[in-house]
C-alpha cells in the first residue's frame, strides 16, 4: 500500500476515535458540573481544558461549560474537538478515497457535511450521543466490512494508540482536579465502562478497583492496556518485533509502557497517577511518530532548494 | 412573549410555589425556593417549554422507561417542571420518615417475635391476625442483623399549611426509585441551565446505599456475598425498575426459575455451573415467592426458598410477612407505637382516619360517607379507593354495604386536599396535586432517606388520586442544597484569584499535514496566479 494512503487511514482511525472519546468525556464532565452542587465550576472547566492538551485559558474570568464546549466540542479548527477531529478524519479519508469503502467513506462525509446543523440545533447531550452513534457506525464499517488487510491494520493502529492516550487522560482528570475532580464511576461511565465495572467486581466499588479497571482490565476494549495490546498486535501483524535490531521502534515503545503499568502493583501506579498517564501520553505521541518514521516515509522535506 | 406563569391562579390547596391557598392575599411574595426556577422558566416560550417536554418524553421511549398499563408500555410521563424542597423542609420531612422505618423495623421484630406490643395493649391482638399480610410461616425467619426493612417508602403529603402528613407506609416491596433516578438523568439534560444555577442534592448515590444495605444483610460467615435482584419477569409493571437496580448495583438479575434449593442452600443456574445466592432482594409478593410455603400454583418464587432462609442460609430482602406493618388500619397505630418503641413524639403526623371496626365510627363514616375517601386497608396502586365527594350515588351505597360486611377492611379519611405544585398544561403552568415518597434505605446501623424521591403529580385538573395507574405522572424532586457561588464569593473578594496549579497535559498529536493552507495544497490546485480551478475535476487531479 501506498505510505501516503497508509498514513491517511492512521489518521482517520485516530480522528474518529478522538472526536469518539472526547464526547465521552465531555459528556459526562459537564452532567456532573450539573448534577453535583459541591463542584467548583471553574477549576473543573480549567483542569478539564488542561488535560485535554488545549491551550490554558487566560487567568482572571471564570471558565464556564460553554467555553469548554466552544473549544473541545465546536471549534472546527482545532483538530483537538471533536468538530475539528471529525472534519480531519473525512479530509483523511477523502486522501484514501479510492482505498476505503465506499460505506465508511459515506459515512465520515455525512458525518462532516450534518456537523454544522448537529452543532447548531441540538441540545449538548445531543451532539455527543450524535457523535458517539456516527463514531459507532464507522467503527462498526471497519469491523465488519473490511478485510484484515493492511487497510483494517493501519485503522485500526490509529484508533487503538489514540484509545489508549485519550483513556490515560480521562483517568489523569480524575487525579489533576483533586476534589472537586470526578468520581471514578463518572470516570467510568465516560468511557461505558461502568457496566461492565460493575459486572466484573459485582458492584463492590472502590477507588482502586475502578483505576486498576480502566488502566488494566484485561477484557474490556477501552482499558489502556487493551488498546496498547492491540495497537501492538497491528504492528505486529505488519512485521514489528519480529527483528533482533537496537533501532527503537512502535512496538517497543509501546511494549514499554504497557509492562509498566502491568507488572507494578496498582498502589504504585496510584501514588502518581497523573505522570503516569502522562507517560502513556507521550508513549503513544512517540509510537505515532516511529509509526510515521518508518511506515509514512515522506518526500515532502526533500525540497529541492525551496525552504520552507 | 407571553409568560408560562402567567394568571397562575390560587387553587382550592396550598401551593408549593405561591404559599397561598384560595383567598388568601395574592400580593404576598411567593416561596423563594421557587425564585430561580420563576426566572428561568419564565424566559421560556410555550413552543419551547413543549419541545422540552416532548424531548422528556422522547428520553423516556429511547430509555425504556415505560410504565404498563392494560398490556401497553407507555413512557411514564414526566411534568418538566421540578418540585423544589429546601433544605430546611428537607430537614424536617426526613428524620421522620426514617423515624417511622425505625419504629416499624421494631414492631414487625416484635410481631413475629414475642408480641409484646399486645400484652402492654397497645395494639389489639386481632389487629395482627386480621391481617391479610400477617404470615406465620414468616415467623423465625430473620436476617443476620435484624433488619426487615432494607427499603421503605413512606407516602408523604402536605396539608393546608404545608405541614407534612404521612398518608401510608409501604414496606413490602415499594417501588418508584427507578423513575427518581431516570427522572433526574433525563432533566438534567433536558434542563441544564437550571441545575447550574441551583445546586441540587445528587440521587445517584441509591444503588451504592442499597448494595451496602443488602450486603449487610447476607448470612453470616459469608465474606463476599452474592446479591441477586429477583424479578417476576419482563411483563411485570416494574420490570425497568428492576432491572435498572440491577444494572447499577452489578448484580444478576434472576428469576423464580433461575433458582433452586438444594441441600439447604439457594442456587442459581449459570453457564459455570450452579452459584450459590446469598442474598435476595426480591420484588415479587410474598405469596409468590415460594409455592412450598404459599400459592401453590406459584411459577415466580422458587420451591424451598422460606426453608433456607429459616435455616439463616440466605437472606431476603425485603423480609415475608411485613405486610402487617403496612396494613393501613395499622398505620392508625403507628403514631402511638412510635411513642411506645422509641419514647419519642412522632416527627409527623398521620392523616386523621377513622377506624371503622368502632361502632361509632362506622356509624359517622356512614352518615358522612358523601365528603370522606374510603380505602381499602390492603389496597395499593389507588385501586378501590372511594373518593366521596366524586362518586356517585350508585357507588356510595355500593361502598356503604361492602363497609357495614367488612369493616375491617376499610378506614376512612377526611378528603384532604393535596398541595398543589406548577405543572405544564397546555401553554401555561397551572397548579396540580402531588404526593411524595421519599425512599429510605436501612442497611442495620442507619435508616438513610434518599435526598428528594418520587413526587407523583394528577395531570388532571382538580384530580388528586395520582398513581401512574390512574393516569398520574411524576415530577423530578429537587432538594436544594448549599450554593456553590457562596463559598467563591467569599474568596473573590479576597483579590484577584490565583490561577490554581493545574498540570497541562500534553497536546494531542495532529496530521502532519494539516497544516493550513501548505505550498503543497497551492498546488494541488492548479491556481498559481489568476487561473480559475478546473471545474470539471474538482478534486486534486495529479501530484
Amino acid at each position: 500500500m501506498l505510505s501516503r494512503i497508509a498514513e491517511s487511514l492512521f489518521w482517520v482511525g485516530r480522528y474518529v476515535e478522538r472526536a469518539d472519546d472526547t464526547a465521552r468525556i465531555l459528556d459526562t464532565h459537564l452532567q456532573l458540573l450539573l448534577e453535583d452542587p459541591w463542584v467548583a465550576e471553574d477549576l473543573a472547566c480549567r483542569s478539564l481544558l488542561a488535560v485535554m492538551g488545549a491551550p490554558p485559558p487566560e487567568v482572571g474570568p471564570a471558565v464556564t461549560p460553554a467555553r469548554v464546549m466552544q473549544t473541545l466540542g465546536y471549534d472546527r479548527l482545532n483538530p483537538g474537538s471533536i468538530a475539528g477531529a471529525l472534519d480531519a478524519a473525512r479530509e483523511n479519508a477523502r486522501r484514501a478515497r479510492e482505498t476505503i469503502s465506499t460505506e465508511l467513506w459515506e459515512c465520515l462525509n455525512t458525518t462532516r457535511n450534518d456537523l454544522a446543523s448537529a452543532i447548531a440545533n441540538r441540545t449538548t447531550s445531543e451532539y455527543f450521543a450524535w457523535v458517539r452513534e456516527r463514531a459507532a457506525v464507522a467503527a462498526g464499517i471497519t469491523d465488519s466490512a473490511t478485510s484484515r488487510d493492511q487497510i483494517w491494520t493501519f485503522l485500526v493502529l490509529g484508533r487503538s494508540i489514540e484509545r489508549a492516550d485519550m483513556t490515560a487522560r480521562l483517568v489523569a482528570t480524575r487525579a489533576v482536579a483533586g476534589s472537586s475532580g470526578p468520581s471514578w464511576t463518572t470516570l467510568l461511565r465516560s468511557c461505558g465502562a461502568y457496566e461492565s465495572f460493575l459486572r466484573a467486581y459485582r458492584g463492590s466499588a472502590s477507588d482502586a478497583l475502578a483505576a486498576e479497571f480502566l488502566l488494566l482490565d484485561p477484557l474490556f476494549p477501552r482499558s489502556v492496556v487493551y488498546a496498547l495490546r492491540q495497537a501492538e498486535q497491528c504492528l505486529v501483524s505488519l512485521g514489528e518485533g519480529t527483528d533482533r535490531s537496537s533501532t527503537e521502534s512502535a512496538v517497543r515503545i509501546l511494549g514499554r509502557v504497557r509492562s509498566g503499568l502491568e507488572f507494578r502493583p496498582v498502589g504504585q501506579l496510584l501514588e502518581d497517577l497523573p505522570s503516569e498517564m502522562e507517560e502513556v501520553q507521550r508513549a503513544c505521541s512517540s509510537a505515532s511518530d516511529a509509526v510515521r518514521l518508518r511506515y509514512f516515509p515522506t518526500g515532502a522535506h526533500d525540497d529541492w532548494g525551496v525552504g520552507l | 412573549m407571553a409568560d408560562l406563569f402567567e394568571g397562575y391562579p390560587a387553587g382550592t390547596a396550598w401551593d408549593e410555589m405561591t404559599g397561598l391557598v384560595d383567598g388568601d392575599d395574592a400580593d404576598s411574595p411567593w416561596r423563594s425556593q421557587y425564585a430561580q426556577l420563576r426566572a428561568t422558566m419564565a424566559h421560556l416560550s410555550p413552543q419551547e417549554m413543549r419541545a422540552r417536554g416532548d424531548a422528556l418524553a422522547r428520553s423516556y421511549l429511547a430509555q425504556g422507561v415505560t410504565f404498563d398499563i392494560g398490556g401497553e408500555e407507555r413512557p411514564f410521563p414526566l411534568d418538566p417542571v421540578p418540585r423544589v424542597l429546601d433544605t430546611q423542609e428537607w430537614n424536617t420531612l426526613a428524620p421522620g420518615v426514617a423515624q417511622r422505618v425505625r419504629a416499624l423495623e421494631k414492631l414487625l421484630d416484635d410481631i413475629y417475635g414475642r408480641q409484646k406490643v399486645v400484652t402492654d395493649g397497645v395494639i389489639p391482638r386481632a389487629l395482627i391476625t386480621s391481617s391479610a399480610h400477617f404470615h406465620r410461616q414468616a415467623k423465625g425467619i430473620v436476617n443476620a442483623n435484624g433488619v426487615r426493612v432494607q427499603v421503605a417508602g413512606i407516602d408523604v403529603i402536605r396539608d393546608d399549611e404545608g405541614g407534612w402528613r404521612v398518608l401510608e407506609d409501604n414496606v413490602r416491596v415499594p417501588s418508584g426509585v427507578s423513575y427518581v433516578l431516570s427522572n433526574r438523568r433525563s432533566m438534567a439534560q433536558t434542563f441544564p441551565e437550571l441545575f447550574s444555577s441551583m445546586r441540587v442534592r445528587p440521587v445517584a448515590d441509591y444503588p451504592r446505599r442499597l448494595l451496602a444495605a443488602l450486603t449487610a444483610a447476607a448470612p453470616n460467615g459469608v465474606d463476599d456475598p452474592v446479591v441477586v435482584v429477583l424479578t417476576p419477569g419482563v411483563y411485570n409493571s416494574a420490570y425497568f425498575e428492576h432491572s435498572l437496580l440491577a444494572r447499577l448495583m452489578g448484580v444478576e438479575l434472576v428469576e423464580g426459575r433461575d433458582l433452586f434449593v438444594s441441600g439447604g442452600r439457594v442456587y442459581m443456574r449459570t453457564t459455570e455451573g450452579r452459584r450459590r445466592v446469598d442474598v435476595i432482594y426480591r420484588r415479587v409478593d410474598d405469596e409468590f415467592i415460594d409455592p412450598v410455603a404459599f400459592r401453590q400454583d406459584s411459577l415466580l418464587g422458587c420451591p424451598g426458598l422460606l426453608g433456607v432462609a429459616r435455616l439463616g442460609n440466605v437472606s431476603i430482602a425485603n423480609a415475608i410477612g411485613n405486610g402487617v406493618a403496612d396494613d393501613k388500619l395499622m398505620y392508625t397505630y403507628v403514631p402511638d407505637l412510635i411513642r411506645y418503641y422509641l419514647g419519642e413524639e412522632p416527627l409527623i403526623s398521620n392523616v386523621d382516619t377513622w377506624r371503622l371496626e368502632e361502632p361509632e365510627a362506622l356509624s359517622e363514616v356512614l352518615d358522612r360517607l358523601d365528603e370522606l375517601v374510603v380505602k381499602p386497608v390492603d389496597g395499593s396502586g389507588g385501586k378501590g379507593i372511594i373518593i366521596g365527594p366524586a362518586a356517585s350515588r350508585a357507588e356510595i351505597d355500593e361502598a356503604r354495604t361492602r363497609l357495614r360486611l367488612d369493616p375491617r377492611g376499610w378506614i376512612a379519611q377526611p378528603v384532604v386536599q393535596l398541595s398543589t405544585v406548577p405543572t405544564l398544561a397546555g401553554d401555561r403552568l397551572r397548579p396540580r396535586h402531588v404526593d411524595l415518597r421519599p425512599f429510605a434505605v436501612n442497611d442495620g446501623n442507619d435508616v438513610w432517606v434518599l435526598p428528594g424521591g418520587l413526587t407523583r403529580v394528577a395531570l388532571q385538573e382538580g384530580q388528586l388520586v395520582v398513581n401512574s395507574s390512574q393516569g398520574g405522572g411524576s415530577k423530578d424532586t429537587w432538594v436544594s442544597g448549599p450554593s456553590r457561588w457562596t463559598e467563591e464569593s467569599a474568596e473573590a473578594t479576597d483579590g484577584p484569584r490565583e490561577a490554581p496549579a493545574l498540570r497541562q497535559g500534553p497536546a494531542v498529536d495532529t496530521h502532519p499535514e494539516a497544516r493550513p493552507r501548505s505550498e503543497q495544497h497551492e498546488q494541488q490546485q492548479q491556481t498559481g496566479a489568476g487561473r480559475r480551478p478546473s471545474t470539471a475535476t474538482p478534486e486534486a487531479p495529479t501530484c
